[in-house]
């Protein structure tokens, strides 16, 4: 495609001006969004907008030292990522660049001007061609080609690439191909013959095209149970995590990354902390997949543009990892896709409309902030594919408010897009209550697709044991605003009762330390048990009440601190014992009742 | 190419030339301007077309008079010498000397701007570090790598504290201490003078490397101080091997300057009048710190950010706290009676701590001691508003226990000497000591066997 456009137009013009990342130049002809070459240092940017000859470039880097009058070059593409074998495992930066590579040719910082290949060019793959394909099949876009194990977990599809569609001529048989290899070649209704290799390119900013959306039904299990049985979440859904710093959203992310039942996990660091994209890093190689018992790395891609990395890349991070998302779609996987923080890639949206000069709308932020958000989460779905069966994209996003304000923009417009909302919240959090989902704030609208299969896989009370607890809860923050102002003497034993069994939710229940080997990672069939421990208790507790047994009796109780430690004693394979445990009690408050009769009667 | 010198300043305004008619010259260059009178100011290009650049001046614009000014453009970064002899001296923002001692003479010079670290590169930080402050080390534990800044506000002992964690910081059973880098923007006299004698005094004077530039200093000097800072504490850490702790105050003149700067330039103002790029421009400045794989240095960082009437959520210390792998909050209740360091727990927090702390690191009890003290002191906060408003009388004798245990920590555990240094241990034996108040049973954070082992209750 450079080729035609190099004899077409001419494709070298020169600097005029440089404000920060936004570089004006003159260069007619070239594209919107095309992809430029800046100066001699061969700085890559985007531009995003023209006006007569001049064009305004976006640059993924910094622009120091970049004089006016200097070469500006258009490459004739807009911003692509390349989509094949070898991007598991991997750690790209904002533009798809592999961050190791580049570590190994230019240190420990980044220099500027590397172009490095998404994927590796020496590398060969184990390639065997689908046996239903041979010469002479009609193929179209997303027809599979063949396969390519990528990780031991992961089965690499080879699509045909969107845009292309005729007669198959020739495939390549089983055997080891570099990337670039041929290993295929397709006759159009033209009668052009076109390369089919292992990986193709496609532009980020374009949702790459499948069949149809798909209605089916399955929820994301993450393992957390603040998540799975109060706010579920379907796969190829949509959420967002808001909360002020230090509230958790990163651990949340990472816990979802971890435990999900997602085939692909795909995380994008988008201007946070370097850190803890090294965390990932170094943790992932060594954690074991609950579900597939092989290291999580191996279904696990990085995107990392950090707080520190220039400020343009970090707006192109998420389309570049929303794509690669697609592609693994396209082969018919379920893939999470985890952007930590969206507010960042928001607010390099202000930033370059900030330097173009644009009227600013709400807190500095442009008018199409909503517009463009709206557009990223709806690449999120569950879709019918073309030739893989259907695949799924759950976006999650996280949002960090400014001064934890949810009414700012960049929250409020996410609210109006996502369907499940986790909000964070610094109470919470400030009394170590993790993960500091408030129950009061989020919502899940998927609450009642979820019951069907968890009414089919676990059991058949999990909706209506989940609104009792959600309603207890209620009631306990009423309860609590009445013993601020009047103190805990004032209720009765009843309300009192109400109070610890709410108690016993959030401390049995809600509350799950990512960092306790036990808990991190809890079964449906383990959250239904712990949930559904804590509400016998409680309701066997208030039958007793009602008997007129003192709530201080039941609160002596030694079995009670052993429910709200239980979740940690037990892991996910030892569900009866939490049943047992169950039944201890029962027979205990049965005790109670037999005594307190016996008085009564006595009396 | 040849040194250029211009006599086109067409405008000047807040800290900024504009100079018309300078062909070639390259964005984020250094100038030097001399105003027509003797005097040179230094400079950097920070907005570059073949028409006009836009010139940012460190010493200020004050006094400047558009006919008289030469601009020249030095056709460099601008750029800091770096030697070992660096270290005990005491330079302004741009690297020039403030303590009456020659310029810094080497061969290697570098670029103050940096650049970014690239995240494969970086080791994660897990390497507790010893403050001897019950606060940090026990619930909010610093690593080596970490950035952690000190949220403060105006009247609150965040200086002392700070010289504190600059005496005792070490390595649990390792004795190589750190060195210094202090940055200091937009400090009083006596502030400054307060770090000076305190590191003359506790004798590590021959490891600090000083950044000063007073409150009366030019403000835009502010700019570049931090990085000609973390540029020195980088050639420390990563050339010479040494473990670096930075100390900057206060990050919030810091980002005054820029605001100043952004508002003369016509910058689109976000939140209270600060630029939409101060997170990405305070991120160049934190993310400087960290561990790099098969480097045996560090850089640990400690920014002292003070809240404008201690509002955490203004935009300084919010976009820090988004940055900043935790941060340590002052309190002017705890201060106010008399507790030294005022450290309010609540909001504090240290994201690196779990991975620096536990069996290997400091004592196997740590992570859940951590997480029991802080439900407590939790629910004993709840209690304590309780009594104020119903008194403490009406309350339940398990409320009252809680109450007992809010003043107690405050007191003993919060509260300690300016000289007194606490080793992990200690501070873990205080915090069983004030958890054994209550009945073993209340403890749900707690392991059994770690009950068995630290309990010292009754029951």
């Amino acid at each position: 495609m450079s080729e035609r456009n190099n004899s077409e137009r001419n494709n070298l013009g020169f600097i005029r001006e440089i404000n920060g990342p936004i570089v004006t130049i003159d260069l007619p002809g070239i594209r919107s969004g095309e992809q430029v070459k800046i100066g001699e240092l061969g700085l890559v940017g985007e531009v995003i907008s023209l006006n007569g000859r001049e064009a305004t470039v976006q640059t993924y880097e910094s622009t120091d030292g970049v004089r006016p009058g200097e070469p500006a070059e258009g490459l004739g593409w807009p911003l692509s990522v390349e989509l094949g074998p070898g991007l598991l495992g991997g750690i790209f930066d904002g533009i798809q660049r592999p961050l190791e590579k580049i570590a190994l040719q230019s240190g420990d910082y980044i220099r500027r001007g590397l172009s490095l290949p998404g994927l590796d060019r020496e590398r060969e793959w184990e390639f065997e061609p689908n046996p239903e394909l041979g010469p002479g099949k009609q193929i179209g876009p997303g027809t599979v080609l063949g396969t390519v194990q990528e990780t031991e977990t992961v089965l690499h599809k080879i699509l045909v690439p969107p845009g292309l569609e005729g007669e198959l001529t020739e495939l390549a048989p089983n055997g080891d191909y570099a990337i670039e290899a041929t290993i295929g070649h397709l006759r159009d209704k033209a009668g052009h013959s076109h390369r089919l290799k292992l990986f193709h390119r496609w532009p980020v900013r374009k949702p790459r095209p499948y069949l149809k959306r798909d209605d089916g039904i399955s929820p994301l299990i993450t393992g957390q149970r603040v998540i799975d049985s109060f706010f579920p979440q379907l796969k190829g859904g949509k959420g967002a995590v808001p909360g002020p710093f230090g509230a958790g959203k990163t651990v949340v992310q990472q816990q979802i990354a971890r435990w999900s039942n997602a085939e692909i996990v795909i995380y994008v660091g988008c201007g946070e902390r370097g850190n803890e994209l090294v965390d990932v890093l170094e943790t992932f190689p060594q954690l074991e997949d609950p579900y597939t018992g092989r290291k999580l790395m191996e279904k696990t891609l990085l995107v990392a543009n950090t707080s520190n990395m220039p400020v343009v890349a970090r707006e192109a991070s998420i389309y570049v990892g929303l794509t690669m998302a697609e592609y693994y779609r396209d082969m018919g996987y379920d893939v999470v896709m985890l952007a930590d923080s969206t507010s960042r890639w928001a607010e390099a949206l202000r930033e370059v409309s900030g330097r173009l000069g644009q009227m600013p709308v709400e807190e500095g932020y442009p008018a199409y902030l909503s517009s463009r958000l709206a557009a990223v989460y709806e690449r999120a779905g569950r879709v019918e594919t073309y030739d893989a069966g259907p695949g799924s994209v759950t976006l999650i996003g996280a949002v960090s408010p400014p001064g934890g304000d949810f009414s700012e923009p960049v929250t409020s417009h996410t609210k109006d897009i996502i369907e499940t909302f986790w909000a964070l919240s610094k109470e919470l959090a400030d009394a170590r209550h993790y993960p500091s989902i408030d129950w009061v704030t989020s919502f899940s609208a998927h609450v009642h697709a979820a019951a069907e299969w968890w009414h089919k896989e676990v059991d058949r009370r999990w909706e209506a044991r989940r609104t009792q607890a959600l309603a207890l809860l209620a009631r306990d923050a009423e309860l609590s605003r009445i013993v601020n102002l009047v103190g805990p003497e004032a209720l009765s034993d009843a309300q009192r009762w109400q109070l610890e069994g709410a108690s016993l939710i959030k401390e049995g229940v809600l509350q799950q330390s990512a960092l306790d080997e036990v808990d991190t990672f809890c079964s449906p069939q383990k959250q239904f048990a712990l949930l559904d421990l804590a509400l016998s208790i409680y309701d066997k507790g208030m039958t007793l009440i009602e008997l007129g047994v003192p709530v201080s009796h039941l609160q002596d109780l030694p079995q009670l601190a052993k429910v709200r430690r239980c979740k940690s004693i037990y892991n996910s394979d030892q569900v009866s014992s939490i049943t047992d445990l169950g039944r201890e009690i029962e027979d205990a408050f049965e005790a109670i009742r037999v005594q307190y009769a016996k008085q009564h009667s006595d009396d | 190419m040849s040194i250029k010198e211009y006599r086109t300043a067409s405008e000047v305004r807040g800290g900024l030339i504009l100079v018309r008619d300078t062909p070639g010259v390259a964005f984020g260059d250094r100038v030097r301007i001399s105003d027509g009178r003797g005097g040179t100011r230094d400079g950097q290009v920070i907005r570059a077309s073949n028409e006009e650049v836009m010139i940012l001046v460190f010493e200020g614009t004050d006094d400047l008079d558009l006919e008289a000014v030469w601009v020249r453009f030095l056709d460099e970064p601008v750029e800091i010498a770096l030697s070992p002899e660096i270290l005990g001296r005491e330079f302004n923002g741009l690297g020039e000397p403030r303590d009456g001692r020659p310029p810094i003479l080497s061969n290697i010079r570098r670029a103050v701007g940096g650049s970014a670290i690239n995240p494969a590169a970086r080791s994660y930080p897990r390497e507790f570090i010893q403050t001897g402050i019950s606060t940090i080390d026990g619930l909010n534990s610093l690593v080596r790598g970490q950035k952690l800044p000190i949220f403060s506000g105006s009247g609150l002992p965040h200086n002392r504290l700070a010289a504190q964690i600059v005496r005792q910081a070490k390595l649990k059973d390792e004795d190589s201490s750190f060195s210094i880098v202090f940055a200091a923007m937009g400090v009083s006299y006596a502030d400054a003078k307060f770090f000076r004698d305190e590191f003359a005094s506790s004798g590590v004077l021959r490891n600090v490397v000083m950044f000063v530039n007073l409150a009366d200093d030019p403000p835009v000097e502010r700019l570049t101080l931090p990085r000609t800072a973390l540029t020195v504490a980088e050639y420390l850490a990563y050339d010479l091997d040494r473990h670096v702790l930075v100390v900057m105050t206060d990050m919030t003149y810091y980002a005054e300057a820029l605001r100043e700067v952004a508002t003369a330039k016509g910058d689109v103002p976000a939140r209270k009048g600060y630029p939409g790029y101060l997170y990405s421009d305070l991120a160049e400045i934190y993310e400087r710190c960290g561990r790099i794989h098969e480097r045996h240095g560090s850089i640990t960082m400690m920014p002292v950010v003070s809240m404008p009437s201690d509002d955490i959520t203004h935009p300084i210390p919010d976009l820090t706290g988004y940055i900043t792998e935790g941060q340590i909050v002052l309190s002017r209740e705890l201060h106010n009676q008399g507790i030294y360091p005022p450290v309010h727990i609540s909001p504090s927090l240290s994201r690196l701590m779990k991975d620096g702390i536990g069996k290997d690191d400091t004592r196997e009890d740590h992570p859940k001691v951590a997480a029991q003290l802080y439900a407590l002191y939790a629910r004993a906060l709840e209690t304590r508003n309780l009594a104020s408003i119903i008194g403490a009388d009406e309350l339940s004798e398990r409320d009252r226990r809680y109450l007992k245990f809010a003043d107690d920590f405050d007191q003993r555990f919060v509260g300690q000497g300016e000289s007194e240094d606490r080793s992990i241990e200690a501070t873990l034996n205080l915090a069983w000591e004030l958890m054994s108040a209550f009945p073993r049973d209340s403890l749900t954070r707690l392991s059994e066997t770690e009950l068995a082992k630290y309990y010292q209750g009754n029951d």
